[in-house]
């Protein structure tokens, strides 16, 4: 896979920023009351994501790094600024329901995220698509959350009437800690799913203690100190080994002895 | 090692109470109330406290089946939290409701933190506070064939005239099991009396909560409405059976009385100046949130420490 898919790929299923990174959180809580709100604000933070992921990383070399953080808030709040006036413009119901949160994509930690860890290090096209495949993540699951929410909470989807008039909605899904409930069971959902298929053809012993094999690309240091007993025999635990390697000296001396 | 010399472990003393005993104890003490409200509301009642009683039940066997985990339904703590949330609904509420609150106490907030011994919060007031949010339109109905009307409380805080002795017998409106102050104090008296609770948390939250109502409620210290504030709602189910569930209470006896306070500040303030008339449920859910911290205040020095210092 070339490397632009493979930033899209990433930003949806294996880094997604709502339900694996856990960033964004106070617009995933706050403006997923329903499944359109999701969806717009899903992709207004796209397209801010990918123009200024493309921009700052046209400029990486010029933007002298001590002042980095100040300039990509700049060119970020620009892209924020540019899409409120089109929001505004152009759909503005849209617009009116997502409110304070448009102007606070600008502190949205995705963004500065994506700028800090992959536009001001990459080539233009993959930060762009970085961009795309994180921010396509972000909607997905703004989406997904508000689907669940605002198909309990209110009995309709994307404002059609799903569930049937005798139903009485759960209000408390479209108040506060209903977002946590659906957040929290659709994180571990996805979690269960994306567990269940890494086990596949690997060793699953391992993963119990956290280890990938992956030795690379692992993080967890407490593994360098670990006795790694060479000596061992299949199935012997470090104990076992030890006692056994005592018994044979000891045979050996007796034998010696004799 | 001679055989006079018997070397064990820790716990030296041993209890006869079991989880299962203090259950069923707790269980026979919600009877009368249980009694008094079948035979206040008729049928409904009855069948919305099975239905619940069910649905917790269930709702635990099913999710531990499925977890692979050993099956703890014995232990009747489900059955408490079940008939305690029944007693929480009004009577009027469809089955559902009962289902609904079944599952979400057990499941959400018992089960997901680990199960018995585990949930920072009462289930059954979690259970009760989340079908309050969804469904306030039922939950705050207490029509019934009985009575119409609001509630005594709602009655108090509107300023209007209520018959005390009804609502010391229970002849009122209001939740299955909290109309009647007399059936919940016979309850609480025979746990009392078997030391699985102990006055410190009801004792400081009522004496708390008439202070409060004494200061703040304006009507100085007046018997009638003093009463009429102990006796309706929820606060004597609530201070003798659910502020003193073992799991959600601080363990330290200080902690405990603290505990108390709080409860009682905190249901004066929802009564008299927030919007509804009831909030015994939202006050001993915070309480239960802070447990840990009161805990941690309070926690009793170990003997010969901390003396002075040279």
């Amino acid at each position: 896979m070339n490397r632009e898919g493979e930033r899209l790929i990433n930003g949806i299923v294996k880094e997604n920023p709502t339900f694996v990174l856990m960033l964004g959180m106070c617009p995933t809580l706050a403006v997923t009351t329903s499944a359109m709100n999701g969806l717009g604000m899903g992709l207004t933070t796209m397209v801010v994501l990918a123009l200024s992921n493309a921009i700052i990383s046209l400029l990486r070399n010029i933007i002298p790094d001590r002042v980095r953080i100040p300039a990509f808030i700049v060119i970020i709040a620009s892209f924020v600024t540019i899409m409120q006036f089109l929001l505004e413009g152009f759909i503005p119901s849209l617009y009116s329901s997502l409110g304070l949160y448009i102007p606070l994509i600008v502190v949205n930690c995705i963004i500065l995220g994506r700028a800090e860890s992959y536009a001001s290090k990459n080539p233009v096209l993959p930060s762009l698509f970085d961009g795309i495949g994180m921010g396509l993540g972000f909607s997905v699951a703004l989406t997904m959350i508000g689907a669940v929410r605002e198909l309990i909470g209110a009995g309709t989807l994307f404002n059609f009437r799903i569930m049937p008039e005798s139903y009485i909605p759960c209000a408390i899904f479209v108040m506060a800690p209903g977002a946590f409930f659906v957040l929290a069971f659709l994180t571990a959902l996805q979690n269960k799913i994306k567990i269940a298929g890494a086990k596949k053809g690997k060793d699953t012993s391992k993963i119990g203690s956290g280890c990938s094999e992956d030795c690379m690309n692992c993080s967890d240091k407490g593994c360098a100190h670990r006795v790694i007993d060479t000596d061992s025999k299949p199935g012997e635990t470090l104990a076992q080994g030890a006692e056994r390697r005592e018994q044979e000296t000891e045979e050996k001396i007796e034998k010696e002895d004799n | 090692m001679s055989d006079l010399m018997k070397v064990s472990s820790n716990p030296h003393i041993r209890s006869k109470l079991t989880t299962n005993t203090i259950m069923a104890a707790v269980i026979i003490a919600l009877l009368p109330a249980t009694g008094f409200g079948i035979y206040n509301f008729g049928i409904p009642a009855l069948i919305l406290i099975l239905v619940t009683v069910a649905s917790t039940v269930l709702t635990e066997f099913l999710y531990e089946k499925l977890m692979k985990k050993p099956v703890t339904i014995g232990d009747f703590s489900a059955v408490v939290t079940g008939l305690l949330l029944a007693l929480n609904l009004p009577s009027g509420a469809p089955w559902w409701i009962g289902v609904i609150g079944g599952v979400f106490a057990i499941l959400i907030v018992k089960m997901l933190f680990g199960g018995l011994g585990q949930n920072f919060m009462n289930p059954a007031l979690g259970a009760r506070c989340f079908l309050m949010l969804s469904f306030t339109s039922i939950m705050t109905n207490f029509d019934c064939d009985a009575y119409t009307g609001a509630t005594p409380l709602a009655l108090v805080k509107a300023g209007e005239p209520v018959d005390i002795f009804n609502m010391v017998i229970g002849k009122t409106a209001g939740t299955i099991g909290e109309t009647s102050m007399i059936a919940i104090v016979i309850g609480a008296c025979f746990l009392i009396l078997l030391g699985i609770i102990d006055l410190r948390i009801p004792g400081s939250y009522i004496l708390t909560f008439v202070i409060f109502i004494c200061i703040f409620g304006g009507h100085g210290i007046d018997p009638a409405y003093i009463s009429a504030q102990l006796a309706g709602g929820g606060l004597m189910l609530g201070a003798f059976f659910m502020a003193t569930d073992y799991v959600t209470r601080p363990i330290t006896k200080n902690g405990q009385i603290l505990f108390g306070i709080f409860l009682g500040i905190m249901t004066g303030i929802f009564r008299l100046f927030g919007p509804g008339a009831e909030g015994v449920s939202y006050s001993i859910i915070l309480g239960n949130l802070l447990v840990p911290l009161m805990e941690k205040i309070t926690l009793p020095k170990p003997f010969g420490k901390g003396g002075e210092k040279r």
